[in-house]
């Protein structure tokens, strides 16, 4: 190869590079064979809390039954391994699969559009503020408390690149004319059921929109924002994807009235069929996907595109899309009610014992404030003493239920006896109290 | 092997269309406790219309769809600027131990020591391959980290006072769409500099539009036509004497890794595409992960969270002092960051410089076995990738850059990318990457000759192409003329 080209060795092709700068000193561990690597790795997670001991932490995060057919069918090669479909006739598996995703979130959210998914919850709530400023032409967006901090954050981050004002509110009274739109999470983030509908209502009178942020596997018994008022629904999609991997690879989920179709960040798949019948022409056209409306880009509109997003979460996307289609219709309102029983279930057991409470916001689905005989950080510490992950720490913040309580996430996926031990922790430390 | 054969519209039936009434994939345990009574109806959905399916039949749809895709694992895959490299299946392995997969992304840190270790390892090693120390893994991808990266040089002109006057950004013609994107996201106005004969930027337009307007210029180095951006340690020097700082699109970071930092030639902050250059799996569009670099000056304004050493030797999570804030609600996309770990750590500096020493080998000697068949533009040597122009075979035998890449498929090859970067007319951009061995770069040089050949000979079937692959060429200008973006139960009714 070498000859072919014309130089003598390897480094005579770098021969462009500045010499002053070629060839530093790069510190760095020394190769491992695969054994090693194996091991390696294999000690570095025996270096993180047992995986499967009893934890409760949800707040944004949950654990659910995911089927083992998602998985397995996620990890064929020909899907791991391609990249954007930009050549439709050998990525129709990339294609298709990403119109069943978008098919599935229009049907979960109640909305006539969805991208093939961008990043996660937080950055495609960012996203939908800046559609919302676009269309509205306004510059102030509002988020409702209580919302996922992590959430205010990010919208913050993307807000000040694009010169927008981010408030945040307490009351969806607050929202004013001058808002673009109200960002509004469901449950919300301390668990409770929102009602959308009288907000959508009051938001489109004074020509805001409303965007849910919406938890998809709750959206298995719960209204569809889009039917209740949302113009725009995002969501996160990890927890139906596969284990949470310290929070990511996330799937933020994204979909929009159609009136906003121009105005979508992200890829979006369309169905089309052949130019020309196959063969020798004497059949019909086949059906098949393609990348489209591109003009919204940015490989094509540059500087002018509706967002930079460019390679995102399409495989998280599969693996969400297959484990909501082995559930089906029947399976994902069981898994979801399952999850709400449990959840009520064991916060009912927490409440029945001595010095706890559960303050209640309202209807909720699986997450639940515990109060103890105890404060707060002390409960949590007691917790972990006895080897069980507590809820998180909520105890600071301004709600009235949740001062001085923990933020519990039970789910179907909840092991009972994990409920229990729980139970029995709770129990030690009420009488050590 | 595809189980449908020609005659069957196989696309035309999406999994809503074959379910059946009844059928289930799965059981979902009921619950025998004491019932809570659900929440008033207004609150609740009917259910969510889903496919009916057979956990066999579920199987057999999607192992059908694989079938209709090509990965590397299929064969070459030369997409330019893409990084298409064979990802080394044990990094999926270690990524997927329980132990690295379940923990909560809000477990505290001393219950993910394991993880937090490997990623503080991972950002000091990136750290040391830019030459820019400090690091955040936050940016899902790397679109997400040139925001990040842009937003942080819009605090640090902030804290300089001077960002009310700067609001320009200097992007090349040659950028990656997502440069232009980006500065435009975080409320900059873009200006283009074009590309000189030699294939670098043109000095003398960035000396001209380098003043106290000028907030940053985005450079790509290598640039999109695989070559060394000449000179471009004195331009960072004309950019910082002018007050502004230099961004680095580190995309084609695979050519020189191991051989020359960032940091070295004056960048001030840069992201890294970790799917490209430390071989994660591309995922058909992700996840991929985008950690930005930056020099110590501006790390005080990195994305949320920086993985720091503490002084009690417990990895946590930190919050810079200016952060321009978070990406995401979470951390990154962490089980794509392990399996970069495990790619580093496997390889060592040698093996890196291996690498980009092979990519670079790879990308010239396709240079020269394809060279006297197509354009070359810019005809020097490259780095990771060379972009031919197919303008000869349009010009004389009406056959588009287009057309060329659909016949390549009839090879048994991925397309390069096409028609970028937009400044080379007819754009062939071909990464070989270095895992390609020898006989594969012979073999897809020889399949691009013979299209060449049959361009004169026979351009209807180059017209026509692919001729073999599960579907023909689709209609695009009606997808986007009449948008059908979801199943709906009367989808097969219509035209």
């Amino acid at each position: 190869m070498l000859e072919r080209i014309g130089v003598s060795d390897v480094d005579a092709l770098f021969a462009d590079l500045p010499a002053a700068a070629l060839d530093p000193v790069i510190r760095l561990p020394p190769a491992l064979t695969e054994p090693a690597l194996i091991q390696l790795l294999g000690d570095r997670a025996a270096g993180n809390a047992a995986a499967d001991r009893p934890d409760f932490l949800g707040a944004g995060a949950y654990r659910h039954s995911i089927p083992a057919v998602a998985a397995h069918l996620t990890a064929r090669s020909e899907f791991v391994t391609a990249y954007t479909p930009y050549q439709p006739e050998i990525s129709q598996g990339t294609l298709q699969s990403a119109f069943e995703y978008q098919s599935v979130v229009c049907e979960l959210t109640g909305l006539d559009t969805s991208n093939t998914g961008l990043y996660d919850v937080a950055s495609a709530t960012a996203e939908a503020c800046l559609l919302a400023a676009r269309v509205t032409k306004r510059s102030a967006v509002a988020l409702l408390e209580p919302i996922h901090p992590g959430t205010v954050d990010v919208v913050g981050t993307y807000a000040r690149g694009a010169g927008l004002r981010v408030d945040v509110l307490r009351s969806p009274e607050e929202a004013g004319a001058d808002h673009a739109c109200l960002v509004v999470q469901q449950p919300d983030f301390l668990g409770a059921i929102v009602d959308l509908e009288p907000l959508a209502g009051a938001l489109h009178a004074d020509g805001a929109l409303l965007v849910a942020v919406a938890d998809p596997f709750a959206l298995g018994m719960l209204r569809a924002p889009g039917e209740a008022g949302a113009d725009i629904v995002t969501g996160e999609g990890r927890d139906l994807a596969g284990p949470p991997h310290f929070g990511g690879p996330s799937l933020g989920l994204f979909a929009a009235r159609s009136e906003f179709l121009r105005q979508m960040p992200g890829r979006i798949v369309g169905r089309t069929r052949e130019l020309h019948a196959p063969g020798n022409g004497a059949g019909e056209p086949r059906t098949g996907y393609v990348l489209t409306l591109q003009a919204r880009e940015q490989f094509i509109r540059r500087e002018r595109a509706t967002s930079n997003v460019s390679t995102a979460q399409a495989l998280i996307a599969l693996a969400f899309t297959i484990t909501l289609q082995a559930l089906g219709p029947r399976g994902l309102r069981e898994a979801a009610e399952l999850c709400y029983q449990r959840a009520h279930d064991a916060a009912r057991r927490i409440a029945a014992l001595d010095g706890y409470e559960t303050p209640e916001r309202g209807p909720w689905f699986s997450e639940f404030l515990v109060r103890g005989p105890v404060p707060a950080a002390d409960l949590a510490a007691a917790l972990r003493a006895r080897g069980i992950g507590p809820g998180l720490d909520v105890s600071e913040r301004p709600e009235p239920e949740a001062r001085g309580a923990l933020l519990f996430a039970v789910t179907e996926a909840t092991p009972p006896a994990h409920v229990d031990a729980l139970i029995e922790a709770l129990s030690e430390i009420g009488d050590e109290a | 092997m595809s189980a449908s054969g020609p005659g069957d519209d196989f696309g035309g039936r999406l999994s809503f269309d074959r379910g059946v009434p009844g059928r289930r994939a799965v059981d979902v345990p009921s619950w025998d406790g004491e019932p809570t009574p659900l929440p008033e109806s207004h609150l609740l959905r009917d259910s969510v219309r889903l496919p009916e399916l057979s956990q066999g039949e579920l199987v057999r749809y999607y192992t059908e769809l694989s079938a209709r895709n090509y990965g590397i694992d299929s064969g070459t895959y030369p997409l330019g600027s893409c990084t298409m490299k064979y990802n080394p299946k044990v990094d999926d392995l270690v990524a997927s131990l329980p132990g690295l997969a379940e923990p909560h992304p809000q477990a505290p840190a001393e219950e993910v020591q394991g993880t937090l270790r490997t990623l503080a390892e991972l950002a000091g090693g990136l750290g040391e391959i830019t030459g820019l120390p400090a690091v955040s893994l936050a940016p899902a991808a790397g679109a997400q980290g040139e925001l990040a990266g842009v937003l942080m040089i819009t605090r640090a002109l902030e804290d300089r006072g001077e960002l009310a006057q700067r609001r320009r950004i200097l992007v090349p013609d040659s950028a990656h769409g997502t440069n232009p994107a980006t500065a435009a996201m975080a409320g900059y106005s873009v200006t283009q500099i074009p590309t000189g004969a030699d294939g670098s930027l043109d000095r003398a337009t960035i000396e001209r539009e380098l003043d106290a307007s000028v907030a940053a210029v985005m450079v790509t180095v290598p640039n999109t036509l695989g070559l060394w951006e000449q000179g471009i340690e004195e331009v960072a020097g004309l950019i910082h004497h002018a007050g502004a700082y230099l961004y680095g699109d580190g995309a084609n970071l695979n050519a020189i890794m191991g051989r020359v930092r960032y940091g070295d030639l004056g960048f001030d902050v840069v992201h890294l595409n970790l799917h490209k250059s430390f071989s994660t799996p591309h995922g058909g569009g992700g996840p991929g992960a985008g950690p930005v670099c930056c020099r110590p000056e501006l790390a005080r304004y990195l994305p949320t969270p920086v993985v720091v050493e503490c002084d009690d030797g417990v990895v946590r999570l930190t919050e810079p002092e200016r952060s321009i804030g978070r990406l995401q609600q979470f951390h990154g996309n962490v089980g794509v960051l392990v399996r970069a770990y495990a790619y580093m750590r496997a390889l060592g500096l040698e093996g890196l410089r291996a690498v980009s020493g092979q990519a670079v080998l790879n990308a010239n000697y396709l240079r020269v076995l394809m060279g006297d068949h197509y354009d070359l533009p810019y005809d020097r040597p490259v780095l990771h990738e060379v972009v031919f122009s197919g303008t000869r075979q349009r010009r004389l035998h009406g056959v588009r850059t287009y057309d060329i890449a659909k016949r390549l498929i009839d090879h048994g090859f991925h397309p390069p990318t096409v028609y970028f970067p937009l400044i080379v007319e007819e754009a062939l951009m071909i990464e070989p990457t270095e895992t390609e061995p020898p006989e594969a770069i012979e073999a897809l040089a020889e399949a691009m000759i013979a299209i060449a050949e049959e361009a004169g000979r026979d351009p209807e079937t180059l017209h026509g192409a692919p001729w073999g692959a599960p579907i023909g060429r689709l209609d695009e200008t009606t997808a986007a003329r009449r948008p059908v973006l979801r199943w709906q139960e009367d989808l097969n009714d219509g035209p």
